[in-house]
């Protein structure tokens, strides 16, 4: 194993599950949930998914929602909901601990980093065993909504305050 | 080969435990009994309200299927005119311990069923009369009511002999991770019990209150419906209900909990 190949992974992962979602998501599902190649270097993802910075407050919305479902594991501050899990830890000033390139390779796909993990991959098609045919080919939240997430998160720098 | 049986369900519960990243059994009230075997009831895991509930024979709903299912028992159904009771008489009698060990292989067959599939059978193969529907009142009626005659009695499913291949089965799919979410059932109820996912508490997953009333659904649900739910939280595919899957993981689940107090009518969030 070369010190460069060790550092750089260059995942290039065509959407052959874009053509599945043709199949089963409606009308531009399958476009927004297509998975676009990313570069990993060492444990993180340095550039945007999407080419551009994404929108905090958005970010917050999607963590709080059904669709990102964050809270259903962590607690954020995120204070006007209510039941925030404890299965993964506290994301409280996240944004301090971790890097913006960092997050994004946690989000994209966290069992790079433990295999075993429990934490979802939310924008990844493969490996993945008797998904419901509605959401089959499709990543689980859009190369934009991971965007706002990272951009949410990494705003997240104050222990103790709800920044947003 | 039950004792060998039992001593591997406990060690695969603590390599669990001790495998997950976060402590097991954070934190089920204190008042919870501390059992040799290591089980505990999903019932310590509900809130003190849902548990009241559950405890009440005025306000557990439950209750009411078992009440309606000790009616239909005498009711005769289907061309041959006969009832449950022209058979098996008394159910309080008859049926004390017979829910306990299901799921089963049913000999004539060879294949594994649940218990509301072995009502169908009598209803098809001795009453003359049509399968009731899965998940319907009727059926649920009568499965609760039969359940409830083992009230009190431990959960004592067998695994060996013709039910050793479906046992198997259950296992693998019971540690297989499914869905967009990418879940195993093992890795909630061995590995985050206690744990909070949003508002739910994680209990260890038994059977030993089912059918139970969910509250959220403001019915009576069968083993293989909660399944369903958990699939679907994991953005898995569902299967259907009696899915031949469904009843090896429901005898896997079922022997994971031998032993443990059966409390028909279980009250659920
Ligand atoms: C099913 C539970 C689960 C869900 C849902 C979940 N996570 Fe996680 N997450 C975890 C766990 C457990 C960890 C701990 C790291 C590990 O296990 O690899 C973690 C780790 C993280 C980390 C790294 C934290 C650190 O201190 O290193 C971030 C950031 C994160 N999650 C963000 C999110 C966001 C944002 C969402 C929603 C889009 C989310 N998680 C959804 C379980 C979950
Ligand atoms: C992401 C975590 C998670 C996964 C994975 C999961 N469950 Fe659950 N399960 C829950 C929660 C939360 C509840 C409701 C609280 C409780 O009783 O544990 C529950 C409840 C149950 C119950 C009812 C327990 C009772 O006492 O009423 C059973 C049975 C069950 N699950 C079986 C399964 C099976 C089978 C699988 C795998 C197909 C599975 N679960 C996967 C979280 C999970
Ligand atoms: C005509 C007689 C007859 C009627 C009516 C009948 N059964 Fe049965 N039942 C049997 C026989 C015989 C068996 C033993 C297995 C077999 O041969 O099918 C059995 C077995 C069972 C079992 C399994 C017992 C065990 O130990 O595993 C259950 C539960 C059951 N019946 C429930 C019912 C219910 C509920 C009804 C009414 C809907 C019903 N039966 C109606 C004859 C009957």
């Amino acid at each position: 194993m070369t010190p460069t190949r060790s550092l750089i992974a260059l995942v290039i992962r065509w959407c052959g599950p874009l053509c599945a979602g043709l199949l089963v998501a409606g009308p531009g599902a399958a476009v927004d949930r297509e998975l676009r190649p990313y570069e990993v270097v060492g444990d993180e993802i340095p550039l945007s998914l999407t080419g551009a910075p994404g929108d905090p407050i958005r970010g917050r919305e999607i963590a709080a929602g059904r669709e990102g479902n964050c809270l259903a594991c962590h607690h954020m501050p995120i204070p006007e909901e209510q039941f925030h899990g404890d299965i993964g830890p506290d994301l409280s000033g996240i944004g301090a601990r971790l890097s913006p390139g960092a997050l994004r390779l946690r989000l994209v796909d966290p069992k790079r980093l433990n295999a075993a993990t429990i934490m979802p991959a939310f924008y990844a098609v493969e490996g993945l065993e008797r998904v419901d045919p509605y959401y089959r080919g499709r990543t689980a939240l859009s190369a934009q909504q991971i965007e706002d997430l990272v951009a949410y998160l990494a705003g997240l720098t104050d222990e103790s305050v709800d920044t947003n | 080969m039950g004792v060998m049986r039992r001593f591997l369900r406990h060690a695969a519960m603590l390599l669990a435990a001790l495998a997950a990243a976060t402590p097991a059994f954070a934190d089920p009230p204190p008042e919870t009994p501390v059992r040799d075997d290591g089980l505990i009831s999903g019932y310590w895991f509900a809130s003190p309200e849902t548990r009241a509930i559950q405890d009440d024979e005025f306000s557990n709903p439950g209750l009411l299927y078992v009440d309606r299912g000790a009616l239909r028992w005498r009711e005769p159904d289907g061309a041959a005119e006969k009832s449950c009771a022209s058979c098996h008489d008394d159910g309080v009698e008859t049926m004390a311990g017979v829910g306990a060990t299901y799921p089963k292989v049913d000999e004539a067959s060879g294949a594994l069923i649940n218990l509301g599939e072995r009502v169908n059978m009598c209803r098809v193969r001795h009453m003359d009369a049509k399968p009731l529907e899965t998940e319907s009142e009727p059926l649920l009626d009568l499965t609760a009511y039969i359940m409830h005659q083992s009230q009190g009695m431990p959960m004592a499913v067998t695994i060996d002999g013709p039910a050793a291949p479906f046992f198997e089965h259950g296992q693998a799919l019971y540690n297989q991770r499914v869905g967009q979410m990418d879940l195993a059932c093992t890795m909630c109820h061995d590995q985050r019990v206690g744990h909070y996912l949003r508002a739910e508490h994680i209990s260890q997953g038994h059977l030993n209150g089912f059918p139970t009333y969910m509250m959220r659904w403001g019915t009576m649900a069968s083993p293989h419906r909660r399944f369903q739910f958990c699939n679907e939280q994991a953005r898995a595919e569902p299967l259907p209900i009696n899915h031949p899957d469904y009843n090896a993981l429901e005898l896997y689940i079922a022997w994971r909990g031998n032993g443990l107090e059966i409390e028909t009518p279980a009250v659920r969030r």
